[in-house]
Formats: C-alpha cells, structure tokens, sequence
C-alpha cells in the first residue's frame, strides 16, 4: 500500500507537516546527555602529547617526571598500543591510484603533523593528566617540512613519505568531448584561479569519546559523539581484535557534527586501545585547540578554470585544473580523496553543455589531516561554476539569469547523464529559478541596487545553481571496499499498551532525525507522532546501519522507517481482522485505533490488540502470526546517488573604504524531493547558508612555512556571530525521487554548498563598476581592498 | 607557583536556589565545578576561553562565562544554571518558543544561549531584532544560523510585552 501524499486529509497525515521535535524539550532544559556528561564508575582520563613539529623523528620519550604527578596513573607510546591495536590504510579500489601509508593510533617513530598524538597520560582526573602532559619529554630531531600545496610535486621538495615514492597521494582526470579545439574556436573564453581556505568544523561539543572494556565479558562498549556507530563498531572490532556482536557503541546526544565526526580519528582509537590494556573506562574529551589542530580539515583547494561560451551565452565548456592537499595521511575509512573527486563530478552540474575537462591532483602535506565536511566538494566546484558563468555573462554583456536559464537543464529532460558522468533523475532548475526571482523580487532588487549606486553605495546580487548529491548507494564507498553501509535499517515495534518503539540505524546530531522518523511511523503504523518513541544510536538495538552523513537520514533510514511501519501496520490488521471476524483489507489503523477503513469507524483501540497478542495468546487461532514487530532495510539500486537542486541569491553591500561586506538578506530555493517537516527542512537550509557564508567571508586556517598552525582557537579562527548574519527567505520545489515509496532525497547540504558561490557572484557585482573582482576565499577585507587597489603590496 | 595558589578554598553559596558548601581547588573554573562536582551538565565547555558562551550561567543576577570565572569567586553567590531555571519554571515561555520555532538544533549552545537570552529579556520592551543579534554575539551557534533563534526571543519578547500591558 502506497502513501497518498497527494491527498492532505488522509488519515494520519503526519509526513509533510511540522511537528515538535520529540528530544527537543529535554535539551532546552539542560537534560541533554552529551558524551562529557557521563561518568562511570573506576573511569580515568587520557590527555595525548602532542607533536610540536610538522614533520619530526622522534628519538625517545621520557615520562619519569610525569609519571610523579599525583593521579598519573600510566603514560602510553604509540609502540605500547600498537601491541594491541593494528594500522589501518585509508584508499579505495575505486580511486584508482590513491595510496596512503599505514597510520596508527599514535605516531610510532615519526610525527607528520603539528597535533599528531605521540604519547598518552592516563590519570585518574583531566587536570591531573594534563598536568603530567606537560612534564613528558620528547626528543624531536625535526625533518623538512612539506608545507605548500602547489610544489608538492615538485623535485626539489622533498617526499613525505618515501615509501609511497612521491608526493602524490591521488590524481584523476575526466575529460568528455573535445575540449581543446572548442576553447581554441570560441565566440569567447574566461578563465580565473580560484581559492577555497582550509576550514574545520568547529563543533560546539569537542570530539568527545568514552570507551569501556569488561575482559570478564570480552565485551567492549563506547560511548561515542559520532555519525556513525556502526561504522565505528566494525572498525574497533577489526583493529582491537574484537568480535563485531561484543562491541557496543553507543551514541546519546551528539553537540553537533557536520562531518567531522564521521572519521575514524587516531586519538580515539587510542581511547579505546587504552581501555583494553587498562581493563577501565577511559574518556577523552578534545580540547579546543585539539580541537583545531585534529579535527579534520576541510576545503584547501586552488583552481583554475575556463569556460568557452557562444555569443548567445551557450555554454560550449568547461575546463578545471583543481590542486588540494589532504595533510599526511589519507584519513580512514572515507579517504581523503573523496572531496577532490566531488570537484571533478560536480562542476558545471546543473548545465547542459557538450565539451568537459576535469581533473584533481591531490597531495600529500605536513598538515592537519583533510576528509569529507558538510557538503563535501559543492562549495567549491559551485563557486568554480557559477563564478565562470557570471563572469563569462559579464564578458557578453548579459544578465546573470539570463545566462542560467539559456544553460540550464530544462525541467522536462529527465533522466540525463551529465557531462561529468553523473545521472540525474529528475530536477528542477527552472522551476527553482522562477521561485527564486519571484520571492526575492529581482527586478525590485536590480533597481534598489541602481539607487543605492548613485547615492555611492556599493551593493551587489549574486546568484548560484547548484546540484547536491545525497542518498549515496554503495558506490560512493562499498565498492571501493570500505565497511560502510549504504544500506539502513529499522525496526518497528508495538507494545502492549499501543505505543510504538522504532529502533533505527541513522543518527541524531540535532537535524531532528528522531522528528522526522516519528512523523514516518506515526503515518506508516497509523498512530499519532507523540506515540511514537524513536531509539538511535546504539548498535546493541538498532538495526545495521551508515549512520546520518551524505544528507541520507531522510531519503535512506526514512524509507527503511516507512517500509518496516507498513510491515507492522499490516501484522497488527492480520492479528486485528482475525479477532473481528472481518477482511484484512476492509480495516484500518488511525489514531491508534483498528477501525473500518470505509467509514472510519472505530473497532478496537490498538490497546485491546496488544492485550489480547502479548497476554492472552491463547484465545487467537492456532498459527495466527503474532509477530508485533518488524524490521525492514533499505538501499536505494536506481541511481548511485540522488541528485538535488537549487538556486541561492546573496544582495550584500561592499564598503569600498574599509573591505567590509554586510549581508543585507539571503535566499534559497531548494527541490530535496518529499519534504516529511517543512520546519526541520527550512532549518537545515539555513543552518546550512551560515556555515557556507562562514567559508565565504570569515573562515581560514593559516599555518606558516614550517607547518605551524596558527590560529587554533575560536578567538582566533572566525565562525559566523548572530549579529553578522541576515534573514534568509526559504523557498521548496518537491520533485520526489521515484525510487523510494517516501521520494525524499537529502537537504543537509544545500545551504553549504551554494551559499559561498552566492555571496562571490555578489561581491564581484557589487565591485565590478570599479573594475575589481576577488576569487580567493575568504573575502576578508583586506583580500577585497587589494583587489581595489586600495592596499597594495 | 605560590603556595595560595596551589590551595583549596572553602565556599559557601546557593546554587539554584539551595545552598551548596564545598571545598574547591583554587584554579577550578566554575563550570567544571558545576559539571563535575555538583552534577549541573547543563551549561557546556567549548571554546574555553570566554568566546563561544556555551558555559554561560546567572551568577548574582547576570550571565557569566563559566570557563573565565572561578569557583573560588563564589563565596556567598546566587547561582542559576539551565536545570534551576527549567525547576522554577523563569524561562518556561522561552523555552517553548525555542522549540515550537525549531530554534535549536544539536543544542549545546542552548542552554548558555537561553541564558544570555533572559538577560535580554529581563530588560523589557521589544528590542530590535539587530539589538538581539548583537545581545548573542558572544553566544555561538554553529547550528541553526540564528534566525529562529532570534524569531523565537522575539516572540517572547512580544508575549512579554504584551503581558505587561494588558
Ligand atoms: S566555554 Fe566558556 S565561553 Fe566558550
Ligand atoms: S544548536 Fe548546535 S550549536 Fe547551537
């Protein structure tokens, strides 16, 4: 039985509608239950060493002076952990070439980054271990150090790793058509370089993990701030030498995410290396400055990039040499080359154009390691893409829609294949488009901007279509190999009293998960959302699953969700018709009531059946099934992934004296297919714009020459305050994915992905009069007075 | 490091309404006090450093950064955290305007964030919206990009005022 979403007063109608979100009300009361919160009885605390140096052989470690700090219980090496813990190789068939050299919990005799840790203190407090920290010495003799990106390769500087021969960690090249010939006969061609700054997450909770092993039981258990848990169970299974079944990894509240805590970070696995020799539980909690010296980063890319257009702004194409630099190691499981691949598949991706060339070249660095953040490669081949497409309209002389809607794909092509390869089931780029112009009200706006001019203020609009690609299958990274589930399950269960329990596999970090899964059951059983209690995060319960990454939540585990209440819906009318001496198919559930499907009229509260099934068994035909729970999984097989759109617009102001852009409002149209909670959507969106306007404006990692890392606190490194940001207006078109009897596809990343291309359309608008324009981000005020000459070198 | 520092100190204070004597070590901060020794792990560590407000608390009336002050300060001092504030039910209008307006997600910050809020609020009058931004900018979110955060203090803002009135 299919879901009649077209119809708004069906019966339990709970998909498509706001409801409160169930574990809201406990974390406005400071109930939350972040990993930090917890404390276990004999636990002790780990605080790492950490090297000093970018790149350094380490000769010895001394830890007498340490080890007579009061508490200090034991300090660990990474020789000690090895002994129980193996390396692990961060590559991926399908990335053909992509090496990375075995890594460890903790640098064994070399460190190859500034924050890689070298040493463990276990004491029976923080500050008792952070005091003992500070007093292990290490002996560092220092080793050349490969800081910069773009002579990575080069023959003078040396390699990081000698064993992998070069510097080269990953490279590929995708080229359809004849790229040469057409930028070679075009009507006109534009090229620019393009910067986008390392960036890190910079989660409120810290990286925060709480291991416990019970050698009587052989039974490992972690409380962990991650996205996925089952994730971490195989890969704690597999390097402590545990079986799966006795690792348990559970995850309460998790203080946001992002991406960053999807990986699979050497100091935790330290954590839990440490709780088996110690036979105890063990917490880690990063400190801020760990914080941004080993949370992954994100986003270090230099590209350039031409686009060839006709003189009717027909794109003919496009061409993209993209450089990133992944710091020492490939991180585990997702590797490092991942977001330099997502370039070269998304550039150009909402454009329907003939001739493409693209390719990565991604090396190796004595930095931070880098991997997969929010809206991983999109902000980066968007401001690629849209950057060219303004500036090519620019060159003719033609609006920036204008430019678009000639290019875009139109609404009825579907299904395509893009020129990068990628397949795309159904989109609406035009549809988005019109809705954008029409709630920003362009022509008002284009004529606001004209005023303002005259009166010497420099206002701009930019505008950014974007694809994002959600609901991965196993191609993003099964096949390569990875234990990664593309796959999520999720188990749905009635009982006695009529209330329902749904155990899931995807995670909660605050995206309202449990929300939108309670709507689903609520609807699938035929219950009301309150009645419906969700469980996450615990890999004791939930069924198998990937966890909440790639915006799947919704698309993949909300269809597992559905599937398994209609499962359930379908046992508890078996049991119910059965009772009522009536046909299955003549009966329904609303409300938590069996009723008369016709009419509506109420014939057994779900109560009474739960009674009757749980104890008083006997009085049912022998053979009835009575099984009031059930399990269903879910991947999707049609499509590798399920694209989404949408188109963003930025209108800021440009202080020609001082570099300073104000953000005077934003806006976003987006198509994530079914919309289950309009509200957690359009949240999303916007949570979403403010990390991308972060990347635009605010966000950069410095380090200097030698590797150092220089600005490692929140002080120093600039996320988006509430006074710097607008309002955004937030606007849907729901084209459904028909793979899926749900036809939800992913929202998480939209806001990410476009917003930094917006806000350089708009800057570049604002100062184009001036003959000035700016592609490296972030657009700090300095970047943009140099561009105007303002300052110069 | 002198010998006073490396001291305890005794404290005598109220700490959401009931009264707490302790035996503090002079360099604690007040968070890990609340966090560690009394149980309140309501307000968070974050950026530890005075910058983000995920530690922010009510001592004597006002919010304070709980990472930047030390438990040693609060000799005779009113404490309110989240939890206290949730029991007496004082930011009950708030709190449910954070939520019907989504106005948190992961909520970490929320707690410092409801905090900071109040502190707006118990000035009175409906303050502009940018005077709400500006009010947060010590409060960090990571999250929600604020808007709601602002459409729900507005509200009760609102709510207030026109209690007020009527
Ligand atoms: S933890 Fe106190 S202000 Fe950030
Ligand atoms: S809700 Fe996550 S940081 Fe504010």
């Amino acid at each position: 039985m299919t879901v009649r979403f077209g119809n708004p007063d069906r019966p339990n109608s709970y998909i498509g509608k706001t409801v409160p979100r169930p574990n809201a009300g406990r974390l406005v009361e400071g109930r939350g239950r972040y990993v930090d919160d917890i404390s276990l009885p004999r636990m002790v605390h780990v605080v790492f060493v950490r090297s000093q140096f970018a790149h350094a052989k380490i000769l010895g470690i001394d830890a007498e002076e340490a080890k007579s700090v009061k508490g200090v219980l034991r300090i660990f090496t990474g020789t000690d952990l090895a002994e129980v813990c193996t390396p692990w190789v961060a590559v991926l068939e399908h990335l053909k070439g992509l090496k990375s050299p075995p890594e460890h919990p903790m640098a064994m005799d070399r460190s190859c980054w500034v924050g890689e840790p070298v040493a463990a203190v276990v004491a029976t407090s923080r500050a008792a271990a952070e005091d003992g920290a500070v007093l292990v010495e290490v002996d560092y003799d220092p080793l050349p150090v490969v800081a910069d990106m773009m002579t990575a390769l080069d023959a003078a500087t040396p390699v990081l790793h000698p064993e992998m021969g070069d510097n080269l960690a990953f490279q590929r090249l995708h080229e359809q058509g004849d790229v040469d010939s057409v930028f070679e006969t075009a009507h006109k061609v534009v090229s620019a370089n393009f910067k986008t700054a390392r960036h890190t997450g910079v989660t409120l909770e810290p990286r925060s993990i709480l291991v416990d092993w019970n050698p009587s039981e052989g039974q490992m258990t972690a409380y962990h701030a991650t996205q996925a848990p089952h994730m971490m169970q195989t890969v704690l299974a597999e390097h402590l030498d545990v079986p799966e079944s006795r690792v348990r990894v559970i995850c309460g509240d998790v203080g946001g995410s992002y991406g960053i805590k999807v990986h699979v970070y050497p100091d935790e696995v330290a954590t839990a290396a440490i709780a088996k020799i110690m036979a105890r539980p063990v917490k880690f909690i990063a400190d801020r400055l760990e914080s941004f010296t080993t949370d992954i980063h994100a986003r270090d890319h230099e590209i350039d990039a031409k686009i060839a257009v006709d003189a009717e702004g027909k794109i003919l194409a496009l061409d993209v040499d993209d450089w990133t630099a992944i710091g020492a190691y490939s991180v585990y499981p997702r590797t490092s080359a991942i977001e330099g691949n997502q370039v070269v598949n998304l550039c150009g991706g909402p454009y329907d154009f003939p001739n493409y060339r693209a390719k990565t070249t991604v090396v190796f660095q004595n930095k931070t390691p880098t991997c997969q953040y929010r809206a991983v490669g999109h902000p980066i081949a968007v401001a690629v893409t849209e950057g060219l497409v303004d500036m090519a309209a620019a060159e003719l002389g033609m609006d920036p829609v204008e430019i678009r809607r000639r290019n875009m794909y139109a609404d009825d092509t579907y299904p395509v294949t893009s020129p990068a390869n990628m397949r795309f089931e159904g989109l609406s780029h035009h549809q988005s488009m019109d809705k954008l112009l029409e709630l920003m009200d362009y022509d008002a706006l284009r004529a606001d901007q004209a005023e303002a001019r005259g009166r010497g203020v420099h206002r701009g609009i930019g505008i950014a279509s974007f694809i994002e690609l959600t609901n991965p299958s196993p191609f993003m990274y099964g096949i390569g190999g990875a234990r990664i589930s593309a796959q999520d399950g999720c188990t749905v269960r009635m009982d006695p009293d009529g209330s329902i329990v749904a155990m899931s596999g995807v995670t909660e970090q605050g995206q309202g998960t449990e929300a939108m899964l309670s709507q689903i059951v609520a609807e699938g059983v035929g219950v009301l959302p309150s009645n419906v209690r969700v469980i996450t995060g615990d890999t004791q319960v939930t069924p198998y699953g990937g966890g909440t990454w790639a915006s799947r939540g919704a698309g993949i585990g909300g269809e597992a969700a559905l599937r398994s209440a209609r499962a359930l819906r379908d046992s508890i009318l078996e049991v119910a018709a059965s009772m009522l001496q009536a046909v299955q198919a003549s009966l329904d559930i609303r409300d938590g009531h069996v009723v008369d499907a016709e009419t509506g009229a109420k014939r057994m509260p779900l109560e009474e059946l739960g009674r009757i099934v749980y104890f008083r068994g006997d009085t049912l035909p022998k053979g009835l099934p009575r099984e009031l729970v059930q399990t269903r999984h879910y991947i999707t097989s049609e499509y590798p992934f399920a694209f989404t759109n949408g188109v963003q617009a930025s209108y800021l102001e440009v202080d020609t004296e001082t570099g300073i852009v104000t953000l005077l409002k934003h806006w976003c149209v987006e198509d994530c297919g079914r919309i289950i909670n309009p509200q957690l959507v359009d949240e999303q969106i916007r949570g979403g714009i403010v990390q991308g306007l972060g990347g635009a404006l605010f966000e950069e990692i410095h380090y200097d020459d030698d590797g150092q890392l220089l600005n490692g606190s929140m002080a120093d490194y600039l996320v988006p305050m509430a006074s710097e940001m607008p309002d955004m207006v937030v606007g849907h078109i729901e084209t459904p994915t028909q793979e899926s009897a749900l036809g939800a596809k992913g929202a998480g990343e939209a806001g990410t992905a476009g917003a930094p291309a917006a806000v350089m359309n708009a800057i570049n608008d604002a100062l184009r009069p001036l003959g000035a324009q700016v592609t490296e981000m972030p657009f700090t005020p300095e970047r943009i007075l140099r561009a105007l000459g303002v300052i110069e070198e | 490091m002198t010998r006073i520092f490396d001291d305890k100190v005794d404290i005598d204070l109220t700490v959401n309404g009931e009264p707490v004597e302790a035996r503090v070590p002079a360099g604690q901060h007040v968070i890990d006090f609340l966090r560690q020794d009394l149980g309140l792990t309501g307000a968070h560590a974050s950026c530890e450093h005075g910058v983000c407000g995920a530690c922010t608390v009510q001592v004597d009336g006002t919010s304070v950064r709980g990472c930047l002050m030390l438990a040693a300060q609060l000799d005779g001092a009113d404490v309110w955290t989240i939890e206290g504030l949730s029991d007496s039910e004082t930011i009950r209008d708030l709190q449910e305007a954070f939520i019907a307006r989504n106005a948190l997600q992961c909520g970490f910050c929320t707690p410092g964030m409801l905090v900071a809020a109040e502190e707006l609020l118990a000035l009175g009058g409906v303050p502009e919206r940018a005077a709400i931004r500006e009010h947060l900018s010590g409060n960090y979110c990571r999250c929600t990009g604020y808007e709601a955060i602002v459409d729900a203090i507005e509200t009760v803002a609102r709510q207030r005022a026109g209690k007020v009135q009527a």
